[in-house]
Order: C-alpha cells, then sequence, then structure tokens
C-alpha cells in the first residue's frame, strides 16, 4: 500500500477577479521510503498543491479531490482535530525562508520541545535531552548552549537545520521539503541537501522535495513530476527524464539552463506562463510550444501515459539528432 | 583595444558599528583590497556568497557610497579627487544599477512610465513630450508594449519587471551597468529570456557589465572574466575559462563542486565544506578561509595570504605560495 | 494617446474593485461605511432636514419628554432642552461641528505628524533624536490633560480646543511614519532612485511617503472618531466648544442638571457620540484589513 495517495487534486481560489485554479487534477503516490521531486516554475502550483495536503490554505481556497489518503486514513474529509493529530507528527514540512519560519519570540529549545510536549504529551522541559539529541543529529555544533538561542542569532543555514530537528522530531513518515535551499548560499545548500538525505535513509522517511531548481533534483530525487500552470504534465524517474524527456516543457525547461547552451544564446522559452484571464482553450502549454500543431491550440490534451500532451516525444537519440540537424543544418 | 572603463585599485570599505552607547565600536570590513579592470563591451562577474561584499562593491561603483581607501576611477576620472557637482553628476549617469529583487527594486506605487522618467526628470531638462518619447523607446527596446506604460509593477510578471528594471537603467545611457543577481529571483525559463536580452543589449549599446551572482552556471555562460570573492576578500580572479576549468583556490573548488548540475553522468568528487559562513564582524585571524578550508595548516591561522599569479589567473592563498597544493 | 489614457482609466476601476472586495469582506465596516454616509449627508443637509432652527426657543414647550412618552409631542421628537430648544435638531446641526472638528484636528496633526515623521525617519541622527524626544514629552502626559492645558492658555472655545487635540494626536503619526520610513528607506526602488539621482525631498516626499500612506489611513480614521470623542469631553468640561453652540459635548454640559429629571436631554446626544464613534471605528477596521498587504489572501 502506498503511502501517500493523491488523486485529482485541485484547488481553486476565490479572488478580486473571478475563481483562480491553482492546482488542476494532480496525481500522486508516494511509497515508503521514496525520494520525489515536484519541478515547477512559479504558477505551476507545486506549493499549493502540498499546502492543501497539509491544511494550510487560506479561507479563500476550495481543495477538491478524488481520494488524499495518507497511510489507509482519508485526509481530504478529516477534521480539523484529527488532522492536527497527524500533521507535524506523521507529515512534516519545512519551507523555503528559514528566518521566518521560526517563532522569533522564542527560542530554538522551547520550540522543539513544544513540537514533542504536544505530540507525546507531558512537560515541555522533560524533552531538552531529546531536543539536545536532535540538534546533533542535524549537525549543529555545541547543540546544549544552542538551546537557548533565538532564531535571530543563528544564520541562515543554521536555522533551516533547527526547522529540520523540530521537524523531524516526531519520526514523521513523510517530510515535504518547499524549496528549502533557494534562500541559502550554494555550500550551505550543499550541506543541506546531503543532511536531508542522509535522514531519510537512516529515518526511513519518504521525502518530497518541491524546487525549482532541476539540478538540485538531479541530484537528489528518484522520481520527479513536472508541473505546468496546475497540472501535472510528465511523471518519470529522474535518469530517464533527464535523458530522454517527453513532454515539450520539459524538454524546453532542460534546455533552457545554460548547462546546455550551444553558444552565447540561451535557449528561451518564449511567452509567459498563462495566468488568470489568459488560460488558452486548448493545451495549457500550447502557446509556447516548439511542436505545437492546430490540435493543441483546440483540444485539452489528453494524459497518455503520465504525459499530460497530444504529441508525447517519443523520439530516439538518432532521430532527436536528426531533428537538430535539420533545424540548424 | 577597448576603452577601460572601471580601474579599482585595493578598495576598501570599513564600517564603523556602533553596539551600544557604552560599548566600544567595532569595525566590519566589508571590502578588503579589491582591484579589478573593466573594459568596454565586457564582463566582469563578481562571485561569492552572503557576506562577501558584492553588495558593497556595487554601492561604490553606483557611487552611493565612497570607499574608506584604495583607488577608483570611472569613465577616466578619478573618484578620490573629484569635487565638483557636475561631474558626480555626470558620473552618476556613467553607471547604473539593476537590482536583485524585481518586486522590490520599483515603486509599487508609481507607473511604469513615471518610473521610466524619473531618471530624466532628475538628470537631464527635457520636455514631457521628449521624456515620455524617450521612455517608450526604452520600453520597446526591452521588448515592453506602448499600453504597459500606465501600469503598476505589481501587474506584471518577475520577468517583466526585471525588463522595466534593465529599461531604466538604460535610459540614461549607462557605458557600465552593475547587475546584482538580476536573474536570481526568476523562474529558469524567464532567467534564459532576460539573459538573452542582457546580452543582446551588450552587443548593441556596447555595454560594460559588472554581473553579481552566485549562480556559477550562468557566470559561467556570460562573464568574461572571473571575481570569486570571500568575506570581503578576493580569493581567485582571471578569465572565465581558466577559473571554471582550472580553479586554484580551494574555496573557488568548493563552490563549483558544491553547484549542483543536471549532467547526472558527470559524478564529481563533491568537496565538502563544513562550517557556517564566518561574520563580517569577527573575521577568523590569518586567512579569512581557514576554519573551512581542508588544506590549512598553522602558517593560515596567522598570517593572510595576498594576490599572486599562477598561471593565467590569480589567486590569493597560503598553500598555493607554499606550493602545498 | 486615447490607448493609454483609457488602460489608465480601468486600471483605477480594477483598483477600486479589488479594494471594495476585501473591504466589504466585513460586514460591520460596510455597516459603519453606511451610517456614517448617513451622518455626512445630516450634516450637509442639516439646514433642509431639521424640523427647527437649532436656536430657536419653545420656552412654553419646555422639557418636553420625546414623542412616544406621555406628554411629548410629535413635533419635538426627541423633546426639548431647558431653553425649550429642539433636541432632534440641535443633534442634527451638531453633527456639522463633529464632523469638522474631526476633519480638522486630523488634517493638522496628520499634516504635521507625517512631516516631522518623514524627516525624522529620512534624516536620522541628531534631528531625529530631538523629533522624537519632543513627541515622546507630549506622548508623557495624558492627551485630554495636555488638550486642557493647551485650551486654558489659549482660551475655551471651539477652534482652540481642535487645535489642542491636533497637538495631542501628532506624535501617534510622527511614529508610524518615521517606523515606515525606516522600513522603506532600506528597499530597492529607493536605492535605485538613489542610484538616478535623486535628492532628499523627491526621495521622501515621491519615493517614500506614497508607501506608507496605508496605516496612516488607518490611523487617520480612528483619530477621527477619537477627535469627535475628544472635542464632546472638553466640551463637556466647558473647555471647547461654548454654549449655546449645539456640539454634542457640549448638549450633554449644559443639559448635566436634567440628568434626573429630563435624562432626554443628556441620553440622546450621547447615544449620536456612541454610534458616530461606533460607525468610524468599525470603517477604519474594515480599512485596515483592506489595506494590509500582509492580509493579502490569494
Amino acid at each position: 500500500m502506498a503511502l501517500l495517495e493523491i488523486v485529482n487534486l485541485t484547488v481553486d481560489f476565490a479572488t478580486a477577479t473571478g475563481s483562480l485554479r491553482a492546482v488542476d487534477g494532480i496525481n500522486l503516490t508516494i511509497d515508503e521510503g521514496e525520494i520525489v521531486a515536484i519541478v515547477g516554475e512559479s504558477g505551476s502550483g507545486k506549493s499549493v498543491g502540498m499546502l492543501a495536503l497539509m491544511g494550510l490554505l487560506p479561507w479563500t481556497s476550495t481543495v477538491t479531490a478524488d481520494r488524499i489518503s495518507f497511510n489507509g486514513q482519508d485526509l481530504l474529509n478529516m477534521t480539523d482535530k484529527q488532522r492536527r493529530k497527524i500533521i507535524g507528527k506523521d507529515i512534516s514540512m519545512i519551507f523555503q525562508e528559514p528566518m521566518t519560519s521560526l517563532n522569533p519570540c522564542f527560542t530554538v529549545g522551547y520550540q522543539i520541545t513544544e513540537v514533542l510536549s504536544h505530540h507525546f504529551g507531558g512537560k515541555r522541559k522533560s524533552y531538552n535531552k531529546k531536543a539536545i539529541e536532535l540538534l546533533n543529529q542535524v549537525g549543529i555544533p555545541a547543540a546544549e548552549s544552542r538551546l537557548n538561542s533565538f532564531p535571530h542569532q543563528l544564520s541562515g543555514g543554521m536555522c533551516q537545520r533547527v526547522m529540520i530537528a523540530m521537524m523531524i522530531a516526531c519520526k514523521p513518515k513523510l517530510l515535504i521539503a518547499d524549496e528549502p535551499t533557494t534562500a541559502l548560499d550554494v555550500t550551505i545548500q550543499a550541506q543541506i541537501l546531503e543532511l536531508l538525505i542522509e535522514l531519510q535513509q537512516s529515518h526511513g522517511m519518504a521525502l518530497v522535495l518541491i524546487t525549482h531548481d532541476m539540478a538540485v533534483v538531479a541530484e537528489t530525487a528518484e522520481r520527479v513530476i513536472v508541473l505546468y500552470a496546475g497540472q501535472q504534465v510528465e511523471q518519470r524517474k529522474v535518469k530517464e527524464l533527464f535523458e530522454n524527456p517527453k513532454h515539450p516543457y520539459s524538454e524546453a525547461l532542460l534546455n533552457a539552463l545554460p548547462e546546455r547552451a550551444q553558444d552565447k544564446h540561451l535557449n528561451a522559452i518564449p511567452g509567459v506562463v498563462p495566468g488568470q484571464m489568459d488560460r488558452p482553450r486548448g493545451c495549457l502549454f500550447s502557446p509556447r510550444c516548439n511542436y505545437a500543431q492546430d490540435l493543441c491550440s483546440q483540444e485539452k490534451a489528453p494524459l497518455k501515459d503520465g504525459i499530460l500532451c497530444h504529441f508525447p516525444l517519443n523520439l530516439s537519440k538518432s532521430k532527436k539528432q536528426k531533428a537538430i540537424n535539420l533545424e540548424t543544418g | 583595444m577597448s576603452k577601460q572603463l572601471i580601474k579599482a585599485r585595493d578598495l576598501h570599505k570599513h564600517y564603523t558599528i556602533n553596539d551600544g552607547f557604552l560599548k566600544s565600536s567595532k569595525k566590519l570590513k566589508a571590502l578588503s583590497g579589491v582591484g579589478f579592470d573593466l573594459y568596454e563591451g565586457k564582463t566582469l562577474a563578481v562571485v561569492g556568497e552572503s557576506g562577501c561584499g558584492k553588495s558593497t562593491l556595487a554601492r561604490l561603483l553606483t557611487t552611493i557610497e565612497e570607499p574608506t581607501s584604495g583607488q577608483l576611477s570611472i569613465d577616466g576620472i578619478d573618484m578620490g579627487s573629484v569635487q565638483s557637482k557636475a561631474i558626480t553628476k555626470q558620473l552618476r549617469q556613467t553607471v547604473q544599477m539593476v537590482f536583485q529583487d524585481p518586486f522590490g527594486s520599483l515603486n509599487p506605487r508609481q507607473k511604469v512610465g513615471d518610473i521610466l522618467q524619473e531618471p530624466l526628470i532628475i538628470n537631464t531638462s527635457l520636455s514631457a513630450s521628449e521624456r515620455k518619447q524617450k521612455a517608450l523607446d526604452m520600453m520597446s527596446l526591452v521588448g515592453l508594449r506602448d499600453e504597459h506604460f500606465q501600469r503598476y509593477p505589481h501587474m506584471f510578471s518577475g520577468g517583466q519587471r526585471q525588463r522595466i528594471a534593465i529599461a531604466r537603467a538604460l535610459i540614461l545611457k549607462p557605458k557600465v551597468v552593475v547587475l546584482d543577481e538580476p536573474v536570481s529571483a526568476l523562474d529558469v525559463s524567464i532567467q534564459a529570456q532576460v539573459i538573452n536580452l542582457l546580452v543582446e543589449l551588450q552587443k548593441e549599446l556596447g555595454l560594460a557589465y559588472v554581473f553579481i551572482s552566485h549562480d556559477l552556471s550562468i557566470v559561467r555562460h556570460i562573464a568574461d572574466e572571473v571575481l570569486v570573492m570571500y568575506l570581503g576578500k578576493p580569493v581567485e580572479q582571471g578569465p572565465s575559462e581558466v577559473i571554471f576549468n582550472d580553479p586554484k583556490h580551494p574555496y573557488t573548488q568548493a563552490l563549483l563542486s558544491a553547484t549542483p548540475s543536471t549532467n547526472i553522468k558527470n559524478k564529481r568528487q563533491r568537496i565538502k565544506l563544513t562550517g557556517e559562513l564566518p561574520s563580517p564582524i569577527d573575521p577568523p585571524n590569518g586567512c579569512a578561509f581557514n576554519p573551512r578550508c581542508q588544506h590549512a595548516n598553522k602558517s593560515c591561522k596567522i598570517s593572510e595570504p595576498v594576490m599572486d599569479t599562477f598561471g593565467k589567473s590569480r589567486a590569493a592563498c597560503l598553500a598555493l605560495d607554499e606550493g602545498r597544493i | 494617446m486615447s490607448a493609454t489614457s483609457s488602460v489608465s482609466n480601468s486600471i483605477r476601476a480594477q483598483q477600486w474593485k479589488e479594494f471594495w472586495f476585501y473591504f466589504s469582506v466585513s460586514k460591520t465596516a460596510v455597516a459603519g461605511l453606511v451610517f456614517l454616509i448617513l451622518v455626512v449627508l445630516m450634516a450637509l443637509f442639516a439646514d433642509v432636514i431639521s424640523p427647527h432652527g437649532p436656536a430657536e426657543q419653545y420656552r412654553e414647550f419646555a422639557k418636553l419628554p420625546p414623542a412616544w412618552i406621555e406628554g411629548g409631542q410629535l413635533q419635538f421628537f426627541l423633546g426639548t432642552d431647558y431653553a425649550g430648544r429642539d433636541m432632534l435638531s440641535r443633534i442634527i446641526h451638531g453633527s456639522r461641528l463633529s464632523l469638522l472638528a474631526g476633519c480638522v484636528v486630523v488634517v493638522l496633526s496628520m499634516s504635521i505628524g507625517v512631516l516631522l515623521g518623514l524627516i525624522a525617519g529620512y534624516r536620522g541622527g541628531w534631528v531625529e533624536t530631538l523629533i522624537m524626544r519632543v513627541m515622546d514629552t507630549i506622548m508623557a502626559v495624558p492627551g485630554l490633560l495636555l488638550a486642557l492645558v493647551l485650551v486654558a492658555i489659549l482660551g475655551p472655545g471651539l477652534l482652540n480646543a481642535m487645535v489642542a487635540i491636533a497637538i495631542t494626536y501628532t506624535p501617534s503619526f510622527v511614529r508610524l511614519t518615521r517606523a515606515s520610513t525606516l522600513t522603506e528607506l532600506n528597499r530597492d526602488y529607493v536605492t535605485a532612485s538613489k542610484v538616478a539621482g535623486a535628492g532628499p525631498a523627491r526621495l521622501m516626499f515621491i519615493s517614500i511617503l506614497p508607501n506608507c500612506m496605508a496605516p496612516i489611513i488607518v490611523q487617520g480614521t480612528l483619530s477621527f472618531s477619537t477627535a469627535i470623542l475628544d472635542t464632546a469631553a472638553l466640551g463637556f468640561l466647558g473647555m471647547g466648544a461654548q454654549a449655546p453652540i449645539p456640539e454634542w459635548g457640549t448638549l450633554i454640559a449644559e443639559n448635566r442638571d436634567l440628568i434626573m429629571s429630563a435624562p432626554w436631554t443628556v441620553t440622546f446626544p450621547g447615544i449620536a457620540i456612541l454610534f458616530a464613534v461606533l460607525a468610524i471605528n468599525l470603517v477604519g477596521d474594515g480599512l485596515r484589513d483592506a489595506l494590509d498587504p500582509k492580509l493579502k489572501r490569494s
């Protein structure tokens, strides 16, 4: 049985200018101990989907799904009280901005022990020893003295480690990391990613890594889901996606990276992600797609083998080379 | 031989931090000994992490602040000896800046047209219609449409805002543009668009860029020369291919190794850097990088290294000087 | 350039629409706004809608109870005071004075306060210290007490009362503006203007000030209601508007002795103050929720 199963999740927001569909029918299955990356740019709905899972969206949102089940329990129709027993304990989430994720008024030790005493009962102070253990696990030096530090006394990387410590305190089965390293420097990013993978392996946690950085995905995840404008366009094993992307958007995204540029000119994707007002009638990516045909702009793209496309790219390497030669030659 | 637009030698910038009424003040060394040359049509990339002083360098180059010591000449004019307001004004038009945050760098209460015309109002005596025409011309140069003139910044996407910021920077026809992480806050596909625009504009207008970034893959793509900084000090400097293919300084090597790449087949030897970035107020003794460096020895904790030439690049490292690596 | 001006109009319309969407979320704020509009209309058309003149005395109908109580008459709907003046007419005309007091106080204190706050935040150093310490001194004295002292110096009267109250409200605007200025000063767009060569005046008034307006507007709205209250208080103490001006507080003061024998003479002005202040506060709350960018929900 899969650990997490999301079927056809849709999230709508009520705004001053009408309803905005932020997430449009995504499906996600995660097994125990897996590392899955969700990749997308702004407006792809990658964060919103996971926030919906955690029940953290504002009142203007409407969440609908065929099924959201975690460890056999139905998350969709749970009461808030029941959900709070699971969130933070069996499912945890860390966010992008480590400096603002921690409460500035309380010490680090207070915040970690608070999580523990909330979920396991008992006096908060009795968990001090466990808190020190956790800080050591996440690689914070001089853990005992750090218990009394406030978040503003720590650097961004340290704050993120504290956040991770808080979130693994209850040994969750699933950890969702929403762009955990985007706000950090490159060398610290490498440290934090390594830490996450280490913890994931030693705790047997499943890890969902939300990011916009394809390179991070390549080095960290086993499976990847590509989102565009709230829709799920491709779901593959990481190695396969990077060698042979099947959806035009995935291919375009990889080609836009500076690493894959042939000369001084980067292969940019023309246009912008559709907003609320200018959603195309057919396939959402069709206005920007290199391979778009008439059918694409008229009818919505069908789901073929996990690829949301009328004409998924199925070119073998040699055919691709021929196509490139035709273009440039 | 293209014209030399910026000549910087041994730039220092110190700030005094007052830690309260009765405590003694501390010195924050934001920049210590930075020097480089920038030529017309070329791009110098300044690379480093938080606290390395790249933002301070940007402020010095755009003449918002003055260096504590060192020599800085822009377009042949020595900044240290400048007294008259007219020359300062002229220099301001020579160097302009594009900021990192597309959301924060545009005044949310001003329309795009007003944002673009503001530098013209302050620095020129053009009539209203002339200003408007210049603004519209600049907008089409960066790929915006006429109707965007009356809109507010929040109505645009990140990429479009950055185009507006670029248009604003170029409207005074500067020779040097300092770009402080111009694409870091943008999506990958939009990054590519903006980078292409910057490269095109550089060719068309003969601009020189000082490109500050922590994203090494973009730097590799766009830079002619690279300056790597750590805690306010330059650690390695040289032509782009040399820095990327044959990095000499341990920090540069670690930085390159820490940058993730989509080339899965190319499994590199990961150099693990332990420890945190030190605070500029309380730097380590000797070489600033020594607590995290795998090649550090006793002398590294005592003496500060100086820039020396190693092949086609320059680096400041005692281990290199002593031939240990 | 008709294309650009029509775009400009539709943008403005869209902004109002968005503002109204967030404002109307709070039903109490909308109710407050409706009541406030009624009060404004009442003040504007006071001469037309009040049944009698505010100073007309009907000696034979003195101390008449309201119409629904035995002994009352329909032509004096809310009863009369000790001199036989119609309460309803006096209250309607009094609304003009209360609204005037609110406006004058807010305009005075806001303009001076915002200016001082901008200068303090922008210049820093000894200028900031001087301004803030003077403001601290003003704030150290309880508002009404300070206003009383100022009125005692300036002499009683509605105008002097308004000036005195305005002085006591200035520090809150100074603090608010200075705090916003300090935040905005470090933002990139201010630096961008500096790089373009903007001088202090342009930076303060064109770059920074428009971005500080949201909390200032909210404070202004709430100060409006407190100003009405304070003017009424001063009037009640005999230091504000002098009788026979029908300012609401003065109305209560001059009928103070009748609180047991003719309670309607003090109750209805009191209720008028209550509802006016309540309505403005509700509107202020709604404004704050609508203007606060952090509460934007999508």
